[in-house]
């Protein structure tokens, strides 16, 4: 039932596709695409509410298309059912926002007809219970964003996204496909169902991880397969952006957890060391490109290399504590990495329709030539500040929830018996906690000189505020934002029928405790309370501003800054974004990332401005990307030479590839 | 009463730890030497309650060997030697002071694996300390190696014999013979040190062993 | 009858903290003169100069927003909140299970994210670069905190203080690895409360400073505010150190008023020894160059993460 359902609404849904090829040029297509893909997202929420919620038993459909053998089956479990809430919620959030930001899109036909060709095919993914559904649907998904980006093909950058991002997309669908192969074996049962059942051997499975991490790791951005992500997000319309940032990368996860939790069986515990030592270096690498970006959603699309490195660390503790049967820590470790995943869906979107907004206002992603627009957008900058509390991973908003949980899960792992993970998980903790110290610095930076200050150019002088319906989009996230960090126990019990479907043990009931705290193991072990810090925040400030108010003077006077006494009326004189960065630059950046100022003085006399040129380069573009990309280029220009062969030689060359199959069938057998 | 002794000799060889990261972390030649002298105090304190302890009183002349020479002596004697030759200033080291320090917790990391695996039936007390030892030895080469400068070579010399040092006091039974000949072998060989340091500047004018490889023709 | 009992311990806990921050820095302030052989000011100065301050009028910049007029009480609050979490003179207060030490040093990341915001606010260079090395700094003491963190609840199994407080006072050991968390939490309290060796809480126009930097824009009641919440801070910091690793007469178990009594007496005691401590280091050391800061309390976080390791490696440390 709920199978059929969530097929008739995907469908639905490539239906709009046609009708927004059909009716693009009218006015009122807009309004009607994004207004119907409203109501489907939200159906389709609901279905994936009731049967998470409901705590409803897998559901199977095969449908006799696809494989003539195996036609396409279709699956609804616990996993898909959470992830579907996480990028339908994300659909329906950017659908909302696209009412009233689609109407600025110069090119609705560029745009239109693929917006929901890429919810489909989201959706699709998850609902695939057999590999040629799930590579099909996967490879769907990557061409309707690939198109998306695109929208703005006449920029020379965006072209260039456009062509890294096929080239990676292509690449990790090809290692997928080749995991796939090797889980089916040689009896070829593409079924998911079959898969689950086989054993592989202890080499096989290792290739199968490494081949997951880089298929899924590709599309959700790990460290070095990031490359894409920063050129390829910011190319799409900011509703887009926030759908490939804040959801194809919950897909690229789902990908991952689906191949190497459910599929793969049960694991050994090295497993966890590549993943964590990608995961952790991810999380800590992206934030730190993140913060030497001046393109604000350049920025936000590196932060969120840095959350799926964060979502990635959690899925390498509970790998670890599986392998070891601890049961209850996997648990945990699981329950934090999808709490994190949906907490990023929810704050990430929000960022990218407050850079949105801002685009829209000013026309300009270069935060440096932004600033003061808290005077002139203030809801917008409402919203986008409690998205830099809740990135921030700061109390009682929702990021810090799942980072505690994280630490939490950090913490119980010196029991783990191998030395490996004993020496490599404190490690990982660190590169946890400097992750999300930097990313507060990063996020402090992006709305201090985006939002705070005076205005640097006479475009955010002139800023307003934008629509009602992208507000409202922004306002429902920020209040979900709240609720997941105040009231975390019902979304962890929410999620552990999925975490029991994966680990076979969930966390313990959180919304049976008194006072809605969150226990993970004991109470005497750990516990927090976002209510109740919410509530003591709140009183705190309310004593605090009423003491004041009727104790002290409310005399009030506006004066020009003070400023040491020697106040600059030049807006070129704030504080710049790469001025902010120079400390971090200076600690992290010069060996990490290559970075380099330097200062071009001219002598007394000399009438020319001085310069300060920062150059920040990604050593993993220039010591992987760069050779391969030219060895490409010249393998490309010798192959040339096959294009001027003559036919006989051509048959000949088919001729010889045959032989050389068949010779290695018969070496092989 | 007993797992306060123990409590009290693990703490003081965690200090030796301490203090090697300290002078790991020192960019100093005079606060390099000062830190030094602490060493050399807490390894007094820990030999001498070692002694008290294992109430083995030849340690007590083991530890007023390491505090009257290695606490006083040496370190005041090489300031001298350091303000004469005048390079009480800044010591560079060899790729930046987070990444030593990053080098030097995996040298402790890996005396930890090293021992824990190499003395599995010994009391874990023991082996601790012993692996504490070690990760001093280590420290005090990634010393030597990460400076370039003569004097705070000495230093990090010195600082792997507070380690053997140390690594020998928690062995009970070490015959104090060696410990004496251990202890003069490092006079001799701070003071043969220290007069070639003057010769060796009086030749170069310089103390940076860069110098010398150049002089033999080492050039990199 | 019970619970009132327990919600009027909490509420003594909240306004003693309150009552007791400014109290600290003046006697921080007065030590240090008497170390310098200066008179120095009276106790209750730093009283006089809230009471004082909160009677002027404001005088706002131009073009200040609304976060920067709201932003000194959301300071106030997140660190008023962290620095009634932590038992002071009793353990197990009501709402100490609200949120547990990793919650509290997140709760200090959020008063100093709205500092580091509001320094930017008014768009001078001052606020900037005040702004911008407090991010720095934490980008690093933040990351140190949270190993201390793990040290301290891998030895008493539990982040929350009051067990943490509880467990040490019944297995009080010598531990290397506690030994460590120590000097890091100090290293990490000296450039949380910016004070000597990493900023100057007493100069002005320096362009090494940073907290002032921030503030700088800020006057009448909002500067109160924002000054009762750094005392709070440095109160918060030296209870954290007295009540972790040295936690001796904190009230624990039955409630009992000679319990209570006797945890006040050791609280002041323990306030006066750290505040005095606290002076005499800064008074025998200069301030560092701005960029030696990262390494300082880089160190702090090596000395958190090799606590960390040993504690993984082994329980014995």
């Amino acid at each position: 039932m709920a199978v059929s359902a969530t097929l008739a609404a995907i469908a639905v849904l490539l239906g709009t596709a046609t009708l927004a090829i059909a009716a693009h040029r009218r006015p009122s297509a807009t309004a009607l695409i994004y207004g119907i893909c409203l109501a489907v997202s939200l159906l389709l929420l609901a279905l994936a509410g009731t049967s998470l919620l409901g705590r409803q038993p897998a559901q199977h459909l095969t449908l006799p298309i696809g494989l003539p053998w195996l036609g396409a089956r279709f699956r609804i479990d616990a996993l898909t059912a959470f992830f579907q809430i996480v990028i339908n919620l994300g659909a329906a959030a950017a659908s909302l926002y696209a009412l009233g930001y689609g109407r600025h899109e110069e090119a609705p036909g560029r745009v239109l007809p693929f917006y929901p060709v890429f919810l489909a095919g989201m959706n699709l993914v998850l609902v695939a219970d057999d590999a040629f559904t799930f590579l099909v649907a996967w490879e769907f998904m990557s061409l309707s964003s690939w198109a998306l980006v695109l929208a703005h093909h006449h920029d020379r950058e965006n072209a260039r996204a456009g062509y890294i991002y096929i080239l990676m997309a292509s690449f990790g669908t090809f290692a997928l496909l080749l995991a796939f192969g090797l889980l089916a074996g040689p009896s070829g049962q593409y079924a998911f169902g079959d898969i689950r059942g086989m054993t592989h051997a202890g080499w096989l499975e290792g290739l199968v991880l490494v081949l997951a991490l880089v298929g899924a790791g590709s599309k959700a951005g790990l460290v070095p397969l990031h490359v894409w992500l920063p050129l390829a997000h910011p190319a799409a319309p900011s509703h887009v952006s926030a759908l490939m940032s804040g959801v194809m990368t919950k897909v690229a996860i789902y990908g991952f957890i689906r191949i190497v939790f459910d599929l793969l069986g049960p694991p050994s515990w090295w497993w966890s060391l590549p993943v964590l030592g990608l995961a952790s270096s991810t999380a800590v690498l992206g934030v730190l490109y993140a913060l030497m970006q001046r393109d604000l959603k350049r920025l936000l699309a590196y932060s969120t290399v840095e959350n799926v490195g964060i979502v990635f660390i959690g899925l390498g503790l509970a790998l670890a504590f599986m392998a070891n049967n601890m049961a209850g820590p996997a648990a945990l470790a699981f329950t934090a990495a999808l709490f994190h995943a949906f907490n990023h869906s929810l704050f990430k979107s929000l960022m990218f329709f407050g850079a949105g907004a801002v685009l829209t206002a000013t026309g300009a992603r270069d935060i440096e030539k932004l600033g003061g627009l808290i005077l002139r957008m203030p809801q917008t900058a409402f919203v986008f500040l409690g998205g830099v509390l809740a990135i921030s991973a700061l109390p009682p908003l929702n990021g810090f929830v799942s980072e505690w949980l994280m630490f939490q899960a950090v913490l119980l792992s010196p029991d783990l018996p191998q030395w490996g993970l004993k020496l490599s998980v404190p490690a990982v903790g660190a590169m946890l906690a400097l992750a999300a110290a930097l990313s507060a610095a990063c996020f402090v930076r992006a709305f201090g000189i985006a939002f705070l200050g005076r205005p640097r150019t006479p475009e955010a002088a002139k800023a307003a505020e934008v629509d009602t319906a992208s507000r409202a989009s922004m306002f429902v996230l920020l209040a979900l934002c709240l609720i997941a960090g105040v009231l975390p126990g019902l979304l962890i019990d929410a999620i552990a029928p999925t975490v029991a479907g994966q680990i076979g043990q969930s966390m313990p009931a959180q919304s049976t405790i008194p006072g809605w705290s969150i226990v993970p193991i004991a109470e005497s072990r750990s516990s927090y309370n976002g209510l109740l810090v919410f509530i003591f925040i709140t009183v705190s400030t309310l004593v605090a501003i009423q003491f004041i108010h009727r104790f002290a003077s409310d005399a009030l006077r506006r004066a020009p800054a003070w400023d040491c006494g020697f106040p600059n009326s030049d807006p070129a004189t704030q504080y710049t974004a790469d001025s902010f960065a120079q400390p971090v630059r200076r600690v992290f950046g010069e060996n990490v990332l290559m970075a380099r100022d330097t200062v071009d003085m001219p002598p007394p006399g000399d009438p020319r401005p001085a310069r300060l040129t920062v150059t920040v380069r990604d050593p993993i573009w220039e010591v992987a990307y760069a050779p391969l990309s030219s060895f490409i280029s010249y393998a490309a220009e010798q192959l040339n030479h096959l294009q001027f062969l003559t036919i006989r030689r051509y048959l000949s060359l088919v001729f010889a590839a045959l032989i050389i199959l068949l010779l290695g069938g018969a070496i092989w057998s | 009463m007993e797992r306060f002794f123990l409590d009290v000799a693990h703490l003081l060889a965690g200090g030796l730890v301490l203090t090697s990261f300290m002078l790991l972390y020192q960019t100093r030649m005079s606060s390099l030497l000062v830190v030094f002298a602490l060493q050399a105090f807490v390894l007094t304190l820990a030999v001498g309650w070692q002694a008290h302890v294992q109430h083995a009183p030849h340690l007590y002349i083991t530890a007023a060997i390491a505090l009257i020479l290695k606490a006083i002596i040496i370190p005041y004697a090489l300031s001298r030697v350091v303000v004469r030759l005048g390079i009480h200033r800044s010591i560079e080291t060899v790729g930046g002071i987070s990444l030593t320090m990053l080098a030097g917790m995996g040298c402790v990391a890996l005396s930890m694996v090293v021992m824990m695996k190499a003395m599995a039936a010994a009391d874990p007390l023991t082996r601790e300390d012993l692996a504490f030892a070690l990760s001093v030895v280590l420290l005090g080469m990634l010393i030597m190696v990460t400076r370039r400068n003569a004097v705070s070579q000495i230093v990090g010399f010195m600082s792997v014999e507070n380690g053997l040092i140390l690594a020998a006091a928690g062995a009970k039974g070490m015959p104090l013979v060696v410990e004496i000949s251990v202890a003069f072998s490092v006079l001799v060989a701070f003071i043969v040190i220290g007069v070639f340091l003057f010769r060796i500047r009086e030749r170069f004018d310089s103390v940076e062993l860069q110098v010398l490889d150049d002089y033999r023709g080492e050039r990199r | 009858m019970v619970l009132i009992l327990d919600l009027a311990v909490q509420g003594v806990q909240m306004l003693a903290v309150l009552a007791l921050a400014p109290l600290l820095l003046g006697f921080t302030r007065k030590v240090k003169a008497r170390l310098l052989r200066r008179q120095g000011p009276p106790l209750l100065q730093p009283y006089r100069d809230l009471l004082r301050l909160s009677r002027k009028e404001v005088v706002l910049a131009e073009n200040a927003s609304w976060l920067f007029r709201s932003a000194p009480y959301m300071i106030f609050a997140a660190t008023w909140v962290a620095a009634a979490l932590v038992p002071t003179f009793a353990t197990g207060l009501h709402f100490s299970w609200t949120a547990d030490l990793i919650a509290i040093a997140a709760l200090l990341g959020s008063a100093r994210v709205f500092l580091a915001l509001v320094g930017m606010d008014v768009g001078t260079s001052f606020g900037g670069i005040g702004s911008s090395r407090e991010m720095m700094f934490a980008s690093l003491a933040e990351p140190a905190m949270i190993m201390i963190v793990f040290v301290v609840a891998l030895v008493a199994g539990s982040t929350q203080l009051s067990h943490i407080a509880i467990f040490m006072q019944e297995h009080a050991s010598l531990r290397v690895s506690l030994g460590l968390a120590l000097v890091a939490l100090v290293i990490v309290a000296l450039a949380e409360n910016a004070r000597i060796p990493v900023d100057n809480p007493a100069t002005h126009l320096e362009l090494t400073m940073v907290h002032e930097a921030m503030v700088l824009e800020y006057s009448g009641r909002h500067l109160a505010v924002i000054e009762l919440a750094a005392a709070l801070k440095l109160l918060l910091y030296v209870s954290l150190v007295g009540c972790i690793f040295f936690p001796w007469g904190i009230a624990s178990g039955e409630p009992s008023p000679a319990a209570y009594a006797l945890g006040a007496v050791t609280y002041l005691a323990k306030l006066a020894a750290g505040g005095f401590l606290l002076v005499a280091f800064e008074t025998s050391i200069a301030k560092m160059r701005v960029f030696r800061v990262p390494e300082f309390l880089g160190a702090a976080l090596m000395l958190g993460l090799l606590g960390t390791l040993l504690l993984f490696v082994s329980r014995t440390f």
